[in-house]
């Protein structure tokens, strides 16, 4: 079974759940920035949840499909077409041969997942499928699909029928979005009042986020605690001796933009690291679109647990309706 | 009356560059294909296209705008 690429869209990637354990060889875990969106997209067309599907951000690509497929469409907002028909999103659906499968203007959220019975078919790299364009890793070919791509998919399992989700099990997300941070190794380096501020002020996600990063602009520049900077830190008080990074760390270059690192991050570098985005709340991230606002909201470490179980759960009651 | 919509969400320009003029004028003849502004977002800049031919009336957003996709940018008539 294969699918022709008609048109990629902005960034389409093949992604399934990530590569981990090679983050201390500076490759990053990788896979979809919406986990839950894609397990859901696998469960819909009955496969197992770390099959490989596609990434596309901001914008649909345009598929022909080479043989009957079981497909579906889950995490953002918009408008599918299988030849010009509508279907519904968080839903599996049948495209015959020789249909298009097309996406019309995003309405909210920032990615959509694809997945397809059989699962992506490219050769896995060190364990995983996901695309990581910026080492040439995994994927198709180690890059974003281009137009004339043909991608192979795998053969689909029993189980692949027409499934809908229940939308009322996802999450309801507040406005503007909030994501839960634990302050971490550094929070110290940040004055009381910038803690205080960090928190208070209404942050803006800025164009520039992507798989690596999401930075936020809109809110106040941080002030440092006065130090003489250690031998081998950079110049500017938001610097360190190099450290490792974290899934979810939050820097702060300058003391301006906080940059949430996200699933294609390096793993260390010269930036102290404030803290980090609870787990629970990483897969919102990747649903934000530029200009979202967005606050910042402290937690301990027993809220972070809870959420951390709550998000499990809901996952778990989802995952029993739909297999 | 056409309009031009955003595909993506991010910032538009109405210029290729700060120091040059706009893509078009009102007035100007535009063609299936031509490029009347840009759309930055994740670090690269993506081409509006026009998909009908027409004449130029106006930008709908001013330059720089925080733009969502869908929303209309300028219109032909």
């Amino acid at each position: 079974m294969t699918f022709e690429v008609i048109k990629p869209g902005l960034l389409t990637t093949i992604q399934d759940l990530g590569r981990p354990g090679y983050f201390h060889l500076g490759i990053p875990e990788g896979g979809a920035m919406d986990r839950a969106a894609m397990r859901i997209a696998n469960m819909l067309v009955g496969n197992p949840e770390d099959a490989a599907g596609l990434e596309a951000v901001f914008m649909g690509p345009e598929l022909k499909f080479n043989h009957d497929a079981l497909v579906s469409v889950a995490g953002a907002e918009m408008p599918v077409f299988v030849d010009g028909e509508p279907r519904a999103c968080w839903a599996s659906f049948a495209v015959k041969a020789g249909q298009t499968l097309k996406f019309g203007y995003l309405k909210t959220g920032a990615r959509i997942y694809i997945a397809i019975a059989g699962g992506i078919d490219t050769p896995p790299a060190l364990g995983s499928r996901s695309t990581y364009p910026i080492g040439a890793l995994g994927g198709f070919e180690g890059r974003a699909l281009a137009a004339g791509d043909t991608v192979p998919v795998g053969k689909a399992p029993a189980n692949a029928k027409e499934r809908t989700l229940d939308q009322s099990l996802l999450a309801t997300q507040p406005k503007p979005a909030e994501l839960r941070v634990l302050p971490g190794l550094y929070w110290h380096r940040l004055t009381k009042g910038s803690q205080q501020q960090f928190f208070d002020d209404e942050w803006r996600v800025a164009p520039e986020a992507d798989r690596m990063g999401y930075r936020f602009r809109g809110g106040h520049s941080m002030e440092f605690v006065e130090r003489e900077q250690p031998f081998g830190a950079g110049s500017d008080p938001s610097n360190i001796v190099d450290g490792c990074y974290s899934y979810g760390s939050i820097q702060i270059p300058g003391g301006t933009e906080p940059i949430v690192l996200h699933r294609d991050a390096v793993s260390g570098g010269g930036y102290f690291t404030i803290g980090a985005v609870i787990s629970a709340d990483m897969d919102l991230i990747g649903q934000l679109q530029p200009n979202t606002p967005v606050r910042f909201r402290q937690v301990d470490m027993t809220e972070a647990l809870d959420a951390r179980h709550e998000r499990l759960a809901r996952l778990e009651k989802i995952r029993a309706t739909l297999t | 009356m056409a309009n031009i919509q955003s595909p993506v969400p991010g910032t538009f320009y109405h210029r290729p560059s700060p120091e040059d003029a706009a893509f078009k004028s009102p007035g100007d003849s535009v063609a299936v294909g031509d490029t009347i502004g840009l759309v930055e977002v994740m670090k690269s800049f993506i081409e509006v296209q026009a998909e009908e031919a027409g004449t130029f009336a106006d930008y709908a957003v001013e330059n720089e705008a925080a733009v969502s996709a869908g929303d209309v940018l300028a219109t032909l008539k």
